[in-house]
Formats: structure tokens, sequence, C-alpha cells
């Protein structure tokens, strides 16, 4: 029994260690969006709480704390509360399976992909919850939308997926890194970046995507309703799930914790690090695209998802799988 | 083997419980959320005899796809009154489908579960073997191979079930405009304006 204790408080002090940095990340990456929005509308972006304004997270979260939650007489209470803590928690426990390095991650296992995939097709329920329980126009409206829109993004990120495992033979993390030492597949399966690059924006709601909070015509979607810390955690969870995008696409296409070349002065810069710049060189785009792309609208969005990605995706699957066979580049089965 | 067994009655309660409150539970969208509670807890167990592949498959298909749609329906409709008048008009279909469904079903499970317990080879199979290599890989061997012909075959099936539900839903409506893409984006300024001659009390006729 007391090994059980022992093995359970080395788990919990693994988890705390993870869950800490991401969430200061997240709050840094915060920073850095608004600081990139910023400076390509040519304004300075938060420069005045700490150095270079790094602590306007923050002092920004610490203000939701003190604010009041308003909960709506009308609004389903026990649901309206689930569900930002159900986006938070989806995009934090997604972490688990993520690899800083061959032997940095906390859960190896031989599902990471489906893992991932799975708790990323979970986060839409805290959208739909934190919608359906606000009991108003505007927030049911947005989720709607956003239930949509993540369910057919999804589709399109799961055939991407499935073109990447063809090449590599496993579905656990570290064999699809690894797999990529002589080639990153960014190369050859450019295509299916690009297109996995869009639908991790439509996924995660972000601009020129994000109809669920379009502001002009839904006031701020689902998250209408919620004020002070229940918004923060809305808020939080959106940007660890933009961050847990960046990282899955790093992965399945940029080498994950790989360096560019395996020569000398680059591969004995630590792992972790070029995970992490991998990361934050994805999540630069995505910041640049916020600040310079229109959105979408509504139709147009579903026609890429469904009519073009959709399509475009299955072809190159079927393209991916008839070269592979052709040219006896399948993977081993090693049994 | 106590943290498994914990773990096992974990889930199993959770499971057990929720699909106890799908049927029993007053609000419909209370239902879909335990509905979804019993998805995942009964994913977990499958994870847990090292099933992995199938409980994340569950999670993937029942939780993130179908129990959305599921959700969606009924927040859209008012499932709430239709449950009222079900129970409320005297001459009630519903419960005795419901009743032979059941009956059916109950009897297959005891046909399945009993010709397993009471002879042996009935359920053997002898492509799944317990091997070290991972369960996604052995189900890969098998599909592929043994069980292509049904496996094309249910695929063959969904995709007409889904062509179908699209001819059944799919109507043509007059009156509405359809909007062009490529118009749309090919627009420029000497297209786009047309200077007309407006005559007193005659207006102009613009054809879209």
């Amino acid at each position: 029994m007391i090994e059980y204790i022992q093995i359970l408080g080395q788990e919990v002090y693994k988890i705390i260690f993870l869950l800490i940095p991401i969430l200061v990340s997240v709050a840094m990456i915060v920073w850095l969006d608004r600081r990139v929005w910023g400076l390509v509308q040519k304004r300075r972006g938060p420069n005045v709480v700490g150095p270079f304004g790094l602590f306007q997270t923050l002092a920004d979260a610490l203000k939701y704390i003190f604010k009041e939650v308003i909960i709506p007489a009308s609004a389903n209470k026990v649901v309206f509360i689930l569900a930002p803590i159900v986006t938070m928690t989806l995009a934090l426990v997604a972490w688990a399976v993520i690899p800083m390095s061959e032997s940095l991650v906390l859960a190896d296992i031989n599902v990471g992909i489906l893992y991932l995939f799975a708790v990323s097709s979970l986060g839409v329920y805290g959208i739909i919850m934190g919608g359906w329980a606000s009991n108003s126009k505007y927030p049911f409206l947005g989720a709607i939308r956003s239930a949509a829109q993540m369910v057919s993004y999804e589709v399109s990120i799961g055939i991407i997926i499935i073109n990447v495992l063809l090449c590599v033979g496993s579905l656990n993390l570290n064999d699809i890194v690894v797999a990529q030492k002589d080639l990153w597949y960014v190369i050859p399966l450019f295509p299916m970046f690009v297109i996995f690059f869009i639908s991790a924006l439509a996924e995660t709601n972000r601009p020129p995507f994000d109809l669920p909070e379009a502001e002009a015509e839904l006031v701020a979607g689902y998250q209408t309703e919620y004020s002070g810390m229940m918004y923060a955690m809305f808020w939080l969870g959106e940007y660890a799930n933009i961050l847990l995008m960046c990282a899955m696409a790093s992965i399945l296409f940029l080498g994950g914790w790989l360096p560019i070349i395996d020569i000398y002065p680059l591969n004995i810069i630590p792992a972790p690090i070029w995970m992490i710049s991998k990361i934050l060189f994805l999540f630069l785009l995505f910041a640049l695209i916020k600040a310079i792309v229109p959105r979408y609208r509504y139709d147009q969005l579903m026609r890429l998802g469904w009519k073009i990605f959709l399509p475009f995706s299955l072809i190159y699957l079927v393209l991916t799988a008839s070269f592979l066979f052709y040219f006896d580049k399948l993977p081993k089965v090693n049994i | 083997m106590i943290a498994h067994s914990i773990f096992f009655y974990f889930f199993s309660v959770i499971a057990i419980f929720s699909s106890l409150m799908v049927i029993t539970s007053r609000s419909t969208i209370n239902s879909v959320f335990f509905l979804i509670l019993d998805f995942i807890s009964v994913g977990c167990l499958f994870i847990m005899v090292g099933a992995e592949f199938l409980g994340m498959i569950l999670l993937i298909v029942y939780v993130g796809a179908v129990a959305v749609l599921f959700l969606f329906v009924v927040m859209m409709l008012n499932v709430a009154e239709q449950k009222q008048s079900w129970f409320i008009g005297k001459k009630s279909t519903h419960i005795p489908t419901g009743l032979i469904v059941s009956v059916l079903i109950l009897l297959e499970l005891l046909v399945v579960v009993g010709g397993w317990k009471y002879k042996e080879n009935v359920m053997t199979s002898s492509t799944l073997t317990i091997s070290n290599i991972s369960n996604t890989h052995q189900l890969g061997l098998v599909l592929y191979t043994d069980y292509i012909l049904y496996f094309q075959l249910a695929g063959i099936i969904l995709l007409l079930a889904m062509i179908g539900a699209i001819l059944l839903t799919f109507r043509e409506r007059a009156g509405v405009k359809k909007q062009s893409y490529i118009n749309q984006i090919s627009r420029n300024p000497s297209t786009a304006i047309e200077l007309l001659e407006v005559k007193s009390n005659q207006g102009v006729k613009i054809d879209d």
C-alpha cells in the first residue's frame, strides 16, 4: 500500500512540474500574441506592467480573480459552472503525452496521437455547455456555430493524421518524432502541413475563423454571460489549446524535439529547447494571421472545410499510400 | 492488483450509475450528459483491459462526434414537451416498442454470454492471440487481410446511409439566391458599378 502512495506522490509531483510551466507559458503567450498584434498595427501593445509589459497577463488574471462572478438567474447553474472547468481541464490534460525530449514525457502511451485527437475533439463540450447553459440567444448561436465548425474541421485533421501515420507506422508520439530523423514530414507532406495549420486555426476558434465569438454579430459568442474568473478560465483554456495545436503540428510535421540537421553545433542544444522554439515559431504564425487576415463568412468556412480540405486531403492520402506502396517505403512491422 | 481493481470498480460504478441516470433523469439534456459520462467511463474500462485503440476510438467517434450531434438535436428540439405527450396520451406506442426491443436484446445477450460460458470453443478466434505487439497492430493485421470484405461492406453501408440521409433532407427551394464565389472574388469597380439613366416616374428594373 505504501508503494502505491509513493508512486502516486511521484506522479503528482511530475504533474505539478508539467502544469506550472504550461500555465506560465500560456500567460506569456497571451502577452506575445497581443504584442505581435500591436506591432503589426503600428501600436506598442501592452508595455507598462513589468519589463516589456511581460506581467500584463498576470495583472489581468489578478483583476479577474477579484471580480465578482455573475451567474444569470435563468441559467442552468451546474452546467454553467462546469463549462469553463471542462474547457480548462481538457486543454491541460492533453499535455500529458506531449514529448519534450526522448525521455521527458509524462505518459509515453502507445496511442498517443489518438489520445491527443480525442482530447482535442472533446474540447467542443466546454463551448456547447457554456453556450447552452447561459440560456441566452447570443451564446447559444455562438455555441452552435462553434460545434459545427469544430466537428467539420476535425474530419480533415483526422485524415491528415492518417497521412503522417502511414509514413510512420506507429501511433506513439516518440516514434513519430524519431521517424523524422532523416527528413521532416513538412517537406514530403507540405500541402498537408498547410491544411493542418489552417484546420488548427478553425479548431481553436482563432481568427480568421473566430465566428463563435464574432463580436460584430454575436457580442462575445458563447462567453457573453461569463464574468470574472470563469471568463478567465475560458480564455486560458483557449490559449492552452492553441499551444497544444502548435505542439501537435511540430510533432507531426516539424520533427518535434529533433534539431534541424544532426551536426555538431546544432545537436548539443538540448531537445526541449528545439521543441519549444518550434512551438513558438508556429505560435508566431498564429499571431500574425490573427493580425493580418479578415474574418471568414460562415458559409465560406463550411465550404472550405467540407468541399476543399476534405477531398484534397483524401486524394493526398491515396497518393501517399500509393507512393509508399510502389516504392516499397512502407514502414516495417517489427513483430 | 489492488490499484487495478480499485480503478475497475471506480469506472464500472460510474458507468452503471450514469447509464441508469440516462433513462431516469427528468431533463433530456442531463440524460445526454450522463450518456457522455457513460461513454467516457466505458472507454476507460476498454483501456484498462488493454484495448487502448478501441477505447480511444470510442472517445473520438462517440463522445467527440455522435454525442455532439445528440446534444445538438436535444438542444434544438423541445424534447421535454414530446416526452410529456408520450406519457399523458392514453395509447402510447413507444413503451411496447421499447419493451420488445429490450427483451430481444436481453435474449441475444443471454444466448451469446451463455454460449461463451458453457461451450468453450464457440467464441475462440485464431486471430486474436495475446502477444507483445500492440493491439493497434493486431487489429491492423487482421482487419485489412482476413476481414477486408466485411470491412469494405461496412464502409459501403455507411456511405449509402450517408447518401440516403442527405437525399432525405435535400430539397430545392424556389427563390433562394445562390452565391458564386468566383463571381464575388473576381468583381472589380468597372464590372460592379453600372450607371443608369433613371427616368422620372418609371424607375429601373434590376435583373437579379
